[in-house]
């Protein structure tokens, strides 16, 4: 539905006296969204996630690279067929972006009337959709009335009044407290479910990623580093910072003293410690005592944490393992077969 | 006070009036879309167009930068093209109108700074094309603040309209300087001056109440 190939946005500063300076937002973004997905991608600020997404509706234009939404390159049309091409994609920000002077019905009226709509086309259109967003009886209000979790409604109502195929959220849940976020989210989904909506997400919070997307886009510095189904994503990201958000999200990290205390290479008397990642099967076995059992190991838990990631179950835990360097070798062998995923911290002087 | 006297202070009120209310509306015709354009032809901006906005800038920085006194005097011949007279209250409606052109089309562009860039690219991104974001976004949204602009002027050209009377503009500064200044008539002087200051808090309270009741901020 949404296709981004080689896609750059590159931008030119006049620094004077300087020549100019070239900002790489977007460097050959490749992305593909398929019909009724919701996609994430999240990324810090000013990684290019804001560039990536305006990309799709040409708010910027690509400095190189083709966009493709629902079969139609966006690129190469005209003025007037960009503008009918846009009625096809909604689109909801961080700061709702609703006009203060516009009641809550003629926001959501808004994008009709630019279509050039009969007032009674409109007025059908835009009652249905207050009502399914739950705003029905706010018609006659200002947004200036409204809650923020509230005007974000009006606008998703606005971006779905012209029928689009596709909707882009811009950081849609970032400025509502975590109540809001979810009930917000929850209507995302309804919308993508009952409507077939294919939904591109562009966000900073694992939380969004994890409770309504499908696939996920992590993108760093311009580039999109890595790209895989949520529940991988949240289970055995690929790139160190894919794992720093994961750490950061399920807030796992060892104590601080540890790591004070933690080296890279192994001593004589050191022990290592882990950070083990483990999801399906492996959640459900008792492997902590047959490490014990079958590889003389004892196992000194440092932190641990079980999480629900949509249908899959994700357990982690950052460990000290206490044998002879043979035996912890073992161990982590052991652990592997299992399908968990062994990731060596550091390693740790012996306290005795 | 003479009837005579009443007669004139009346009739010097509806020239104040009429110069104010003409040049009031066709500064406010033309300098409408001047700030506008002012503002859409900015670089980055829906009808980006650097070089005519620099030219813009330009024209309208010279407008506002030659003092009211002078520019009545210089535009003289234009005017009497314009109207056949260069005194009477057609005659200064013209250099007042020239003198608030420039001046509205700044405090448009003002009033169109204070909107949101996000607004902008919402419209922008439910394909309205820059037209229909003037006459659908920006204009709509900047309403208070164009009020705002407008009442500014309307009390400006009550003060300059006064000082068209210094070179027989007709109207309270002209009855003020002829009667009250020149003849040492400390009452008709007293008379005009709580006049324009009645007519001045007047537009003042017209303009918020239009201003009230267009913000919904």
């Amino acid at each position: 539905m949404i296709e981004l190939s080689n896609v750059s946005k590159t931008y030119f500063s006049n620094n004077k006296g300087n020549g100019s300076n070239a900002i790489h937002a977007l460097k050959e973004a490749n992305l593909i969204v398929p019909k009724g997905t919701i996609h994430g991608v999240i990324g810090l600020s000013g990684a290019g996630k804001s560039t990536l997404i305006r990309c799709v509706n040409l708010l910027e234009r690509p400095t190189s690279g083709t966009v493709t939404v629902d079969g139609q390159e966006m690129t190469n049309l005209s003025n007037a067929a960009l503008n009918r091409a846009r009625h096809r994609i909604g689109m909801i920000f961080q700061h709702f972006n609703l006009l203060t002077t516009r009641s809550v019905f003629d926001n959501v009226a808004l994008p009709l009337e630019l279509m050039g709509q009969k007032r009674h086309t409109v007025r059908e259109r835009v009652i249905p959709l207050l009502e399914m967003v739950g705003l029905a009886d706010k018609a006659d209000q200002y947004p200036a009335q409204l809650s923020g979790g509230q005007k974000q409604r009006v606008a998703i109502a606005r971006a779905l009044a012209s029928k689009p195929q596709v909707l882009l959220c811009d950081e849609a849940t970032s400025a509502l407290d975590p109540q809001t976020t979810s009930s917000i989210l929850e209507l995302l989904r309804d919308i993508n479910h009952q409507l077939g909506i294919t939904i591109l997400l562009i966000t900073h919070e694992m939380e969004v990623v994890k409770s309504i997307c499908h696939r996920v886009s992590l993108i760093s510095d311009g580039e999109l580093v890595e790209d895989s189904e949520v529940g991988d994503f949240f289970t055995a990201p690929r790139t160190q910072l894919g794992r720093e958000f994961l750490n950061d999200f399920l807030q796992l990290t060892p104590p601080k003293e540890l790591i004070e205390r933690l080296v890279d290479t192994p001593g004589d008397n050191t022990h290592p410690v882990v950070r083990l990642t483990f999801s399906g099967d492996a959640v459900s076995t008792p492997l902590i005592s047959r490490l014990a059992r079958e590889c003389g190991v004892d196992v000194s838990i440092l932190q641990a944490k079980v999480e629900s990631i949509q249908e899959r179950t994700l357990g982690l835990m950052i460990a000290e393992l206490l044998g002879t360097p043979t035996q912890t070798q073992q161990a982590m062998t052991y652990l592997e077969s299992h399908q968990l995923q062994v990731e060596v911290l550091g390693h740790v002087q012996r306290n005795d | 006070m003479s009837s005579a006297m009443i007669d004139l202070i009346l009739q010097a009120t509806l020239d104040t009036l009429y110069m104010v209310a003409v040049s009031g509306l066709i500064s406010t015709l033309v300098g409408l879309p001047l700030g506008v354009m002012l503002y859409v032809t900015r670089p980055r901006q829906i009808l980006a167009k650097p070089v005519l906005n620099q030219l813009l800038s330009i024209i309208t920085n010279i407008g506002r930068s030659i003092p009211f006194i002078i520019l009545m005097v210089a535009i003289i011949p234009f005017t009497r093209m314009l109207v056949g007279t260069s005194i009477g209250i057609n005659a200064a409606s013209v250099p007042l109108t020239i003198a608030a052109i420039p001046f509205v089309a700044r405090l448009v562009e003002a009033a169109l700074n204070e909107i949101s860039p996000g607004l902008i690219e919402a419209a922008q991104a439910m394909g309205a094309t820059p037209w229909q974001i003037i006459c659908k976004v920006l204009i709509p949204e900047a309403r208070g603040g164009i009020m705002t602009g407008l009442t500014i002027t309307a009390v400006t050209l009550v003060s300059y309209s006064a000082m068209a009377g210094a070179v027989g503009g007709g109207g309270l500064g002209d009855l003020g300087i002829r009667y009250g200044y020149n003849r040492f008539n400390p009452t008709i002087m007293l008379i005009t001056v709580v006049i324009l200051v009645v007519m001045v808090q007047g537009f003042q309270s017209l303009g918020d109440y239009l201003v009230r009741k267009s913000d919904r901020k």
